[in-house]
Formats: C-alpha cells, structure tokens, sequence
C-alpha cells in the first residue's frame, strides 16, 4: 500500500501546501500539534499500526466498498458512464469513519484517553463516537445548536454510544462554531485529550493526516475502475464542505493527468445572495482554525457565517490543499445551491434506490452536466460519501411533508 | 534607537522596586467612546501598559467574557481601522503608555501585514500580541515590526518546556506573555507556587521580563502573581465592566469602573516589594 506520489512533497516541512496550510494556532497547542507530527510520522513506518487499521477497516468498517456503476442514473443523462464509490455502505453511513479509526490509533499510541471532536452534519461525531465505544474510550462532542436541532437522529445514536454530546450556541451554532468550541476544550485539557479532527483542515499536520486517512477511497477507486474498465476514469466528483471526502478521491488520482479532479461547494441559497458555503468560489484566503486557506469573510477580516441546506458543508473556510490544487489548476470547483441539491437528492434515490446524503446530493447535481461534457464514451467516478438516513426529516420539512 | 516605550515602563518598575500592570480592554466595548476614556483611566489609576483588543468573530482561545465583549464591538461596527485610530487619538495626548494590540490573525492578515504595521506604528502602537501567530507564522510581520521599531509579545504557557522556550524566545521583543493556565482567558486561576518555577525559566532563557495571566481578576491575586512575575496582566475582569456598562445601558459608568478595578490592582501589586 503505497501512498506515495509526486505531489506528496506538499505539505512541505512547515505544514505548507504552496502558501496555504500552516500551524496557526494559539502557543499552548504548538507543543502538542508538533508531537502528533513526529508521532505520525512514528506510525507511518510501523507496520503494526498498518495491520490494525487494515483489519478494522476490513472487518469492522466494511472496506474495500464498492465501486457502482449506476446505469439509470447514466442513461438519464446520456453522457459519460456514471460509477459511484459507496462510502455510505460503510460503517455509521459515511467515510467519516476512515479517519476516525486512523486518529483515534494515533490517539491511543499517544496515551490519551479523552477525545473530542467537531461534527455538522453529525457523520464525523457518530464516527468518531463509534470508534471511542470500540476502544472504550471517553468521547465529548461539539456541535452547533443549530445542527443539534436539524441532525436529531444523529445526535441520539452519538448519545446511545456513550459520548456526550456540547451544544454550542456562539456565533450561528454550526460547524465553525463547535470547531471553536473544540479548540477552546484542547487548549484546556492539552495533556489529557485528543483532538479528533473530522475534515481536512485545521492546522498542520491535520489536513495531511485526514487526507492520508481517506485516500483510502481513491487508492480502492482506482484499483477498481481499473479493474472493472481496463482504464483511468477521465473524471472523478465529490462534494466539498472541508473536503476530506474529496481529498482522500482525488489524492491517489493526482499525478494522472488526463483525470479531471472536480468538487462541489455548497452555494446554498446561490452564490450571489451571500447566504452559501462555497469559500473557493466565493471567498478569498485568510487565517482560520489553524491554517491559510479560502475564507467567507468580510472586508474587515471577520469571518462571515456560511449557509447550506446541508450541515456537513455548512463551514466558512476549505481545506489548505484544495486550496492550492485550484490555484494550482489541477482541480475544478463548482457549486449548487440547497435547491437543486434537494433535487438530485430525490433524483439518485427515484433512479438508483439509494438515498444519499444531502452532501454528496450537490456533487449529483452537478454529475450531469460533467457527464454530457464527456460524452458517451466518458468515464467518471462520483464519491457517495454517505446515505440519506438522518436527512429524511430536513428533507421532508424542505419539502413540506409532515412525516 | 532608543528606549521604547514598553522598556520604558519596565524600566520604571524596576527603579519603584515593583511589578507592573498590564490591563486588557476591548476596543469599541460598549463604544469607541467608552474605550476611549477606558484608556485614559486605565492610565490614570495605574495601569503601566495597556493591551488593545481588536475584536474578532472567532476567537478560540478567549472564554465568555471576552467572546462576548469581541462580539459587542463587532455588532457597533468596530473595524481593526477603528481600534488603530483610538490608539492614535490616546496618543495625541500620552508619549509614554505603551499600548498592544492583541487579537487574531485573520483581521491583521487581511488588512496586509505591511499596511498593518505601517499603520500601527505610524498611530503610537508598540507592539502586538497575535494569538494565533506563534512563532513559526509570525516571520513575515516580525521582518516588518524590526523595520517600524514594534515589538513581537509572544506567549508562553504551561506546555513550554526549555526547548519551546527557546523558540518562543527568538524575535520576541518587549516581554513574554505567560499564559499561566491551560485554558481560555477568564477561566480559573493558577497557584502561581505550579508556575514559579516556569516564570523563571521563560524569564532565563528569552532574556525579557515575563508578564502573567490568564484567569487573574483580584488585587489578592495580582499580588500574589507580581511575586513570581515582572508583570500582571488582567483582562477577563476589566471587560466585564464593559459588559456591566453595556448591560445597564450607562455606558458612562465603564471608564470610572475600570479605573477603580486598576487602582485596586496597583495598590496590591505595589505591596509586593522586588528586590
């Protein structure tokens, strides 16, 4: 299992991927953020570690998952053939947990027996929430009110799994708010915790971290396109709140070139009403969280509150190194607002019987326009990083139906 | 160059045989007014450097109170431009107060760094205290504050061992901020015996005078700090007079409130005699 490519050389020695990244965190994390850099890089070397996260991904995560080609979907829109990699059929319903098995091993070579973790939509907080029961340890979960009152199914099974769970009121009570809360946990309880990070960001060495953790999906989706089609894809598609699902697609495809590499932001109710969470396609970069990247913000440096239909994309910044393959032109960033992704919500589940999350319903959205680009002999792989179960009740009252 | 203004006031102490007082408000809490002559009886009562909050939307390392506070500043419309001219304003009047400003990075980052320093140094500022600019980021602001005569404050905190302490040590300037807890500001308190120890070491190995806080809000416990410490800082405890004034809607009743909380601080402090 090789994780190497050429565009491994970022983040550089300072946690820099082209001028985004960085550790830009308050003094009393600098001690820890540097001993889980040089305890990653321990791990990285040592087989063991290897062979424990290989066998709880096979036989409690449920990995490889497989690789879909969904016909009707593809016929519908009569352009490239359509394959989904099916990170929802993984355990608690999302690639979340991909990474949550990686930190939470991390966290137990490194003797901490409290994690905490920042959730939104509530997949990374159930992740993580799932991991600390296996292992038998404390877990306290941050959320925004906000989330708290849209992903209620969510917040149970996190309860009946023995965490507890922080709702947070400041700012809007969502994603950025619990990431607040939790950095202000951290830097209280530093010698005894563990800060499970559930995205691609934060500061370094998280986004690499995350994204070494979830390359997982792009390194099984090549193997298996390959396999399946005797060919690289000339696509592959997820959707972007933090960008860890898309990160952990896109890393192994990076070196080849005739891949297009394409994200979807959350536009919310449309890019143009300020009221979205696209940081790529409407913000600009700033120092957030603990790293250099894309941020909503005001002219002044205050950062501006996102919005989306979806709580796992409901976040003002991106991660660094999506940052950079856009500035870099290697990726393409586009976005849909809570309408249409509600759309293709009900389209992928009328026209494949599976009901996806709201978040990867935005990359589905955008699949058929990508799809006609290619054409008929076209090829692309989207991420279905989770299912659609703790979204019925929003989608229902987006809907008007009383359920 | 000559003296700065923050060696100044070190220097000052030391000839008094004393601590000093480093006193925390946010800028534009309740108004722009209000911090104003906050400033002036911060002065006045006995505060020897006073430190400028730049509110911030999202700051991770601040409790309640000043969340709060930052977020009421915010709401009047307080730009990173207004709190550079309020330090301009106060120093028409006061060649010798030293004044920092302290907040976050992305408001500093987003004005430019170089038109931040031009600015700040050009208004009478010293020098900042950017919470989440440790020493691995703050490179390109810190080539600027050498250029403008500003000082870097860096913290330090209860994980910096020798080694850190070095780190924290180089390009630092002024003093070192010892962030006497775990934690965020206002929350509990240190026993400044746990931390005697560390004081000194910060102090031995940067070469500058080690100022503390975090969580110190009584004269009691300002004496007990000015022991083990060249300085006191308070924060959380002043800006909840901000808060009072902003409650009850007397906005008037801050300044004087301020002044008296700092007075009682300065008398505690100075009972402790240094060597």
């Amino acid at each position: 299992m090789d994780l190497r490519n050429t565009w491994d050389r970022w983040p550089d020695a300072n946690g820099r991927f082209g001028e985004f990244g960085g550790r830009y965190v308050a003094e009393t994390l600098m001690p820890l953020v540097l001993e889980l850099e040089a305890e990653y890089r321990k791990a990285r070397q040592d087989p063991a570690f290897a062979a424990e996260m290989q066998d709880l991904w096979t036989h409690y995560v449920g990995r490889p998952s497989p690789l879909y080609f969904a016909e009707r979907l593809t016929e519908h829109f009569g352009g490239a053939k359509i394959y989904f990699k099916r990170d929802e059929l993984n355990h608690t319903g999302a690639h979340k947990i991909n990474n949550c098995l990686g930190q939470v091993l991390l966290a137990r070579r490194m003797g901490k027996k409290r994690i905490i973790a920042e959730t939104g939509a509530g997949q990374h907080g159930v992740a993580t929430a799932t991991i600390c029961a296996r292992f038998g340890l404390e877990c306290v979960v941050f959320m925004g009110e906000t989330d708290v009152e849209r992903q209620k199914p969510n917040v149970f099974r996190m309860r009946l799994l023995g965490a507890k769970i922080v709702p947070v009121s400041s700012g809007t009570g969502t994603l950025k708010d619990a990431m607040n809360e939790a950095l202000r946990d951290w830097v209280t309880n530093v010698e005894t915790t563990f800060y499970c990070i559930g995205t691609a960001a934060g500061p370094h060495p998280y986004p690499e971290i995350v994204r070494d953790f979830q390359s997982v999906i792009g390194r099984e989706a090549r193997a298996q396109i390959l396999e399946r089609e005797g060919r690289l894809p000339d696509a592959v598609m997820a959707c972007i709140g933090g960008g860890s699902n898309a990160i952990g697609l896109f890393h192994p495809f990076i070196d080849d070139e005739g891949v297009r590499l394409i994200g979807v932001e959350a536009a919310g109710y449309g890019i143009e009403t300020g009221m979205h969470a696209a940081a790529l396609n409407g913000g600009r970069p700033g120092i957030l969280h603990g790293n250099r990247t894309y941020l909503l913000q005001t002219e002044d440096g205050q950062i501006i509150d996102a919005h989306s239909i979806s709580a796992g994309l409901d976040y003002p910044g991106i991660g660094p190194e999506h940052a950079f393959l856009r500035d870099m032109g290697r990726a393409e960033y586009l976005s849909c607002t809570d309408d249409e992704a509600l759309e293709a919500f009900q389209l992928c589940t009328r026209l494949e019987g599976i009901i996806p999350a709201l978040e990867p319903a935005h990359a589905i959205a955008r699949v058929g326009e990508v799809a006609k680009d290619l054409g008929k002999n076209g090829l692309m792989i989207l991420n279905l990083c989770g299912r659609g179960d703790k979204d019925v009740f929003s989608v229902a009252k987006a809907l008007g139906v009383d359920v | 160059m000559g003296r700065t203004r923050i060696e100044g006031a070190f220097a000052e102490a030391r000839r008094e045989n004393r601590a000093v007082l480093v006193a925390y408000l946010m800028a534009g809490d309740p108004d722009l007014e209000t911090s104003y002559a906050a400033l002036c009886a911060l002065r006045d009562n006995g505060a020897d450097i006073i430190e400028l909050g730049a509110p911030f939307t999202d700051p991770m390392a601040d409790g309640a109170a000043i969340q709060k506070a930052g977020l009421r500043a915010l709401a009047n419309g307080t730009k990173l431009t207004d709190v550079i001219a309020l330090a301009a304003r106060f120093r028409k009047d006061d060649q010798t107060t030293p004044l920092i400003l302290m907040g976050y990075a992305n408001p500093v980052h987003s004005m430019g760094y170089e038109t931040f320093a031009d600015a700040a140094a050009t208004a009478g500022i010293d020098g900042s205290i950017i919470v989440d600019l440790p020493p691995e980021e703050d490179a390109p602001l810190r080539e600027l504050y050498t250029r403008h005569g500003l000082s870097v404050i860096r913290l330090a905190t209860p994980t910096t061992d020798e080694h850190r302490a070095a780190k924290v040590s180089e390009g630092a300037s002024g003093f070192i901020y010892f962030v006497a807890v775990t934690g965020v500001t206002g929350a509990g308190s240190a026993d400044p015996a746990a931390i005697a120890g560390q004081v000194a070491m910060v102090k031995r190995v940067s070469g500058l005078p080690v100022c503390v806080g975090f969580g110190v809000k009584s004269g009691a416990q300002a004496a007990e700090m000015a022991k083990i410490a060249d300085g006191v800082v308070v924060g959380s405890a002043f800006v909840e007079k901000a808060g009072d004034a902003h409650a009850t809607g007397r906005f008037k009743a801050a300044a004087p409130a301020m002044g008296a909380l700092a007075r009682e601080l300065r008398v505690a402090i100075d009972s402790v005699r240094k060597a």
